[in-house]
């Protein structure tokens, strides 16, 4: 698999007053991650082309992967497949993390990105997510605690039905042997 | 046909009324906005100043103000020759309160088809934004958006639209 069929469909970035040691570490240890990430514990094999997971709270699975880049404390870049009810018939995403050391601050960039014309419907679950999660990030670095209204949400309602949809139509494949 | 609307969602550990007032309160937009003190009345059709020091740089006027939810006014860039053309765009700050913390969307919309201040805009909403979730969590607005820091602000969005012309 090449990185370069993804094309990037949702950027997030923000500022954190921490060292980019800090926040590599929110990024890749589950002490961190299931504090910020909907509960979840991180499982991630430290180089590129080792394994890569988030743990639900109940124990199993819902993300799987594996790593692409793994580059401290600058670039972390893994393949993202959702392993939940039709969402696993989907085509992986690739979520990459910048981290760039600025003026004692980090400047962290999240981009989600996707190998085939996902509908807006489907990136609305990232779009609703991600600020979430990364402005959560921010808290617990700076201030010791993470946004508590994170552990309620759920996948927006339109968003089951699009992926469905596609599951159905699998667009992918036409679109691979384009 | 205009350019796609820009979009920023954050959360921050606050109330909608200390939210509303970082938002609204010049004292406050100076800690977190690189220095740039904002003042209106905010009444319907008020005028609102963007002011640096003694130099008022920038223009608006109230087109929404709903407080501790809803505050809307179009803006003017003048800052630089290359914005100054442009037709005024307008931002939006939705406030929804989310248990003990407030979900905060900005939009900004209505550029021009091509616009050089939405290209300029969308590299500085994310570094205004992170320092008013941090000044209002912790006291202390982030060191990259210190009054120090707007000329090379300054700088980076006339390189950027330059960039984009």
């Amino acid at each position: 698999m090449t990185e370069s069929k993804f094309v990037p469909k949702t950027v997030y970035i923000t500022y954190i007053a921490a060292t980019p040691e800090q926040v590599w570490a929110a990024l890749t240890s589950a002490e961190f991650t299931k504090q910020y990430f909907f509960g979840r514990d991180i499982e991630i094999e430290p180089k590129a082309g080792g394994s890569f997971a988030m743990r639900m709270p109940d124990g199993r699975f819902d993300i799987k992967g594996r790593v692409i880049e793994w580059d401290p404390p600058r670039k972390l870049s893994v393949t993202w497949g959702v392993a939940f009810a039709e969402f696993s018939e989907l085509p992986e995403s690739l979520v990459t993390y910048e981290i760039e050391p600025m003026g004692g601050s980090v400047k962290l960039t999240m981009t989600e990105a996707h190998q085939w014309d996902v509908p807006d419907a489907i990136l609305a679950g990232g779009r609703q997510g991600w600020p979430l999660i990364l402005s959560s990030l921010k808290s617990l670095l700076e201030t010791g605690k993470p946004i508590a209204v994170s552990v309620k949400m759920g996948p927006p309602p339109e968003m089951l039905a699009a992926v469905k949809d596609a599951v159905a139509r699998k667009p992918w494949r036409a679109e691979a042997t384009r | 046909m205009t350019d796609p609307k820009f979009v920023y969602v954050t959360y921050i550990a606050t109330t909608p009324e200390k939210l509303w007032q970082a938002l609204t309160d010049g004292a406050f937009t100076r800690q977190y906005w690189f220095g740039q003190t904002i003042e209106s009345d905010w009444r319907l059709g008020s005028r609102v100043v963007f002011r640096s020091g003694s130099d008022v740089h920038d223009y608006g006027e109230v087109l929404v103000c709903e407080p501790y939810s809803r505050l809307s006014y179009s803006w003017e860039v003048k800052f630089h020759e290359l914005f100054r053309h442009e037709r005024p765009s307008r931002v939006t700050f939705e406030l929804e309160t989310m248990g003990a913390e407030v979900k905060l969307t900005v939009t900004h919309d209505e550029f021009e088809p091509v616009s050089k201040v939405r290209t300029a805009v969308s590299h500085g909403w994310p570094l205004v934004l992170a320092s008013l979730k941090s000044l209002l969590e912790t006291g202390r607005g982030s060191t990259l958006t210190t009054p120090e820091k707007h000329r090379g602000a300054k700088e980076r969005a006339i390189a950027l639209a330059e960039g984009a012309a």
